[in-house]
């Protein structure tokens, strides 16, 4: 006869074990195949030499450059915007008709597939505001795509600080400024910097956006000024493994690389900026 | 002190949470440096009309009032809200620390009002932990996390936090209701001696305490003011006949 507690020993266990079959395992299984084959690609040359010979030789430098770059810009829109539009709805707004159309309209922007968020990119920016093909067109869109991550994580992070805080803050004559900005933030930072790095992830990642907005099929050159168009890797990648003939495939496999490690860097960088904020949170 | 000016005084005050109204027609004067206490059962609007008078009640979307409050003779709704709440602090029923050291929940409060000197700063966290019996207990350690202190200890280091904003009335709504007897006690003393400073309204389910800590006691029901007098006539001959129920604790 098992008791219960034997029971629920087995049960997580094997919920345990189900979840790294699922979760872990094919991440691990990924990065070993995409090593195994691109490995032998991975080398300085590639790293900091621009493509050459038809792409099939030489580096990817300038859709590294071209990816982070575009990685700063949407960072550069996305946070200040997501952030204080999240502040707004969650500190200052009322609720009326108005502040509910707009976190109807949050959800549903999240819903919306990325390369509708190209098209409209292409139209908004590249030809109505005559930003042209260019980083400024493709950060911005990036960025209107990340936002609804970015404003739900913020909204998250700041209910989730509890309601005494501000009450404390605004019992001893803080303005609403004032209690969001030295008694709510903080709390929120850890919550807030999850949420963004997942956005600026996806938007790393992202080829559907860059297409028509700022992607470049071949430009060795690296960026001067934020009117350029850029290589970036998500679109290279796309472009020698399916545009490219005769493409040695252990290039497509280490640029794949790359743009993981570069999310990957960007994640670790968030854990220990995490870890820095959470020091002060203990509620 | 009967002859005094009133500090605080409410006309026809009505509070409603949606439709449902919690207090009608409250009619209160507080006067200067007496400790007032304010008695009755749950739901009978004590919180509500405390935190009508900084107008922390605003704080819920779905609050509304009428009526007149007059703060040293001038209409609240003319007050701003940061300064109407520096003048009159706030004293939780939970002591409601922030994650941050003992100098640092001291200090938040004079910052926000533009105090930028460090000794200066320094200076009204010493007085303030003085003003409120606890500067001996933490002088050693500000740099502790506040919720690291126990619950009386933060309960006085509240008091502290909003002493050093230099309020004029502070108002306490059942400060000691987690709080253990001996901590119950040394707030209660702190009370008593703060009082030739400040005006103080105390709100307790606790009758006993009321009747050791108060100069005049108010007694609510169900969002009316029943009976409000000096505290020794209030439980040794009330006049309501409701106000001797509940004080000799028939319900409630």
């Amino acid at each position: 006869m098992m008791t219960a507690k034997t029971t629920q020993k087995i049960a997580f266990v094997l919920l345990g074990l189900g979840t790294l079959l699922l979760v872990v395992v094919p991440i691990l299984l990924t990065i070993l195949y995409i090593l195994v084959n691109g490995g032998s690609a991975m080398t300085w040359e590639f790293l900091s030499q621009p493509p050459r010979n038809g792409m099939k030789e030489g580096g990817i430098l300038p859709a590294i450059v071209g990816t982070v770059v575009l990685i700063l810009g949407t960072m550069l829109f996305a946070l200040p915007l997501g952030i204080l539009s999240a502040v707004y709805l969650v500190e200052y707004a009322k609720d009326n008709f108005f502040t509910r159309l707009i976190k109807l309209s949050v959800v549903n922007l999240s819903g919306i597939p990325s390369i509708v968020y190209g098209l409209f990119g292409l139209t908004l920016f590249v030809g109505f505001c005559r930003f042209g093909t260019s980083i400024l067109s493709g950060a911005l869109t990036l960025a209107i795509m990340s936002l609804p991550v970015v404003i739900t994580a913020t909204k998250e992070a700041l209910e989730s600080v509890p309601q005494a805080f501000r009450e404390v803050s605004f019992s001893l004559g803080a303005t609403r400024w004032q209690t969001v900005r030295y008694c709510v933030l903080p709390y929120a930072i850890p919550g807030i910097l999850t949420g963004t790095v997942l956005s600026l992830s996806r938007a790393a990642g992202e080829t559907a956006p860059i297409l028509f907005t700022v992607a470049a099929f071949y430009l060795p050159r690296l960026p001067h000024s934020v009117y350029d168009q850029v290589m970036a890797l998500p679109y290279h990648l796309y472009v020698i493994s399916t545009q490219v003939p005769n493409m040695p495939l252990k290039l497509s496999f280490a640029t794949g690389f790359v743009l993981i490690a570069i999310v990957f860097l960007m994640n670790i960088a968030s854990v220990f900026l995490r870890a820095h904020y959470r020091k002060k949170k203990t509620w | 002190m009967v002859n005094a000016e009133p500090i605080l005084k409410t006309e026809n005050l009505q509070c409603f949470y949606g439709s449902q109204r919690v207090i009608h027609d409250l009619n209160i004067e507080v006067l200067p440096n007496e400790i007032l206490g304010v008695i009755g059962p749950a739901n009978s609007g004590k919180t509500t009309f405390l935190r009508a008078l900084n107008r922390l009640n605003a704080l819920n979307p779905s609050y509304r009032q009428s009526g007149t409050i007059t703060f040293e003779g001038q209409d609240l709704r003319k007050i701003p809200d940061n300064l109407l709440r520096k003048k009159i602090g706030s004293i939780f029923a939970l002591p409601q620390v922030l994650p941050i050291s003992i100098y640092q929940n001291i200090a938040y409060g004079p910052k926000v009002h533009g105090v930028a000197s460090k000794s200066k700063v320094d200076q009204i966290v010493e007085e303030s932990l003085q003003k409120a019996y606890l500067w001996d207990e933490v002088k050693d350690r500000l740099d502790l996390q506040a919720n690291r202190l126990s619950g009386g200890q933060q309960q006085r280091l509240c008091i502290a936090r909003t002493l050093a904003v230099e309020p004029e009335v502070i108002l306490y709504d059942e400060p000691c209701s987690g709080l253990d007897p001996i901590s119950t006690a040394k707030v209660e003393d702190a009370m008593q001696k703060l009082k030739e400073h400040y005006t103080q309204i105390l709100v307790t389910n606790n009758t006993k305490q009321a009747a050791r800590v108060s100069d005049r006691t108010a007694f609510f029901l169900m969002g009316e003011l029943v009976e409000m007098t000096d505290t020794n006539t209030l439980f040794t001959s009330p006049r309501d006949s409701r106000t001797n129920d509940y004080i000799t604790g028939r319900f409630g």
